[in-house]
């Protein structure tokens, strides 16, 4: 069944703070297998003109994610997340993210397509600063596949 | 932000350097836990295999950290990416043997805009397959 279009521009209230760690940013840097000192070592950060370690840029995305949340599990939207896939994802920097920050994701529903039984979800997640300066927007596109006749 | 990239230096067309990333079921499992995202596709070859997929495959996003790096290591400095966007065409498959798989990333400038910045354009193949498709980063350079 089609989503529901009404449910286009609703944005949901703003998370809870995440505070970005020092180590959660080297954690995340090892697991990606990046050893950049920018993401470790507070002085190469400083030398490169950033207060504190900064994180990778898809960093925010597990911040981001957990926001949208709000979105698939939404019961009145009625998304199958078991038939979610990651279409797309965009992120654009107003400055990266670095520890210390406090961040808060507003989510908002951008676009509901229907294509071939398919639903395609476009999420913009607005990431702020403690005070209230704008870091970073991504945008997930996600589409849940057509579930098959029964 | 201090790229170690001129923007001067640079033209259209200029390629940046390539690099090859592996990826083992080792990093997949490091990977959700540094991420939170457990989704059992990525590390349950049972699972995988029973929703449709040929094996375990990666997470999208681990793709696309590994290709940004393309992109980090040239321009010396990881906050001069101002803008970073990627489709996931196909999944990268991980085989759980000795060598995993392997990510390979190719990127050039594909234009030179405003306020120091250029767009690189991002490719990105797996066992010869596209991985990433309309991959770009805008980033700026000193």
């Amino acid at each position: 069944m089609a989503l529901d279009q009404s449910f286009v521009g609703r944005t949901y209230p703003p998370t809870d703070p995440y505070e970005v760690g020092r180590e959660k940013i080297r954690e995340f840097a090892e697991a990606v297998g990046d050893a950049n000192p920018a993401y470790t070592d507070p002085e190469a950060a400083k030398a490169l003109g950033h207060s504190d370690v900064i994180a990778p840029p898809t960093f925010v995305f597990s911040i981001t994610f957990k926001a949208a949340g709000q979105v698939v599990q939404d019961p009145q939207l009625g998304l199958d997340y078991s038939r979610v896939v990651h279409g797309d994802q965009k992120f654009v920097y107003v400055r990266p993210v670095r520890a210390g920050d406090r961040l808060t994701v507003t989510s908002t529903i951008e676009t509901i397509k229907s294509m071939a039984g398919n639903d395609i979800l476009d999420v913009r997640g607005e990431v702020h600063d403690e005070a209230g300066e704008h870091v970073v927007t991504a945008w997930t596109k996600l589409v849940a596949r057509a579930a098959e006749e029964s | 932000m201090t790229a170690k990239i001129a923007y001067d230096d640079i033209e259209i067309g200029t390629e940046l350097p390539a690099q090859t990333f592996p990826v083992t079921r080792a990093a997949l499992v490091q990977y959700a836990g540094a991420s939170g995202d457990f989704n059992p596709i990525h590390w349950n070859e049972k699972f995988a295999k029973e929703v449709g997929l040929p094996d375990v495959i990666a997470h999208g996003m681990f793709t696309m950290a590994e290709a940004i790096r393309v992109v980090t290591d040239w321009a010396g400095d990881p906050g001069a990416v101002v803008e970073y966007g990627v489709r996931f065409t196909k999944p990268v498959v991980v085989p759980n043997d000795d060598q995993g798989a392997t990510v390979e990333v190719s990127a050039k400038v594909a234009a030179k805009l405003d306020d120091n910045t250029v767009r690189v354009d991002l490719v990105a193949t797996s066992a010869g397959q596209k991985v990433l498709g309309m991959s770009r980063a805008v980033v700026r350079l000193a």
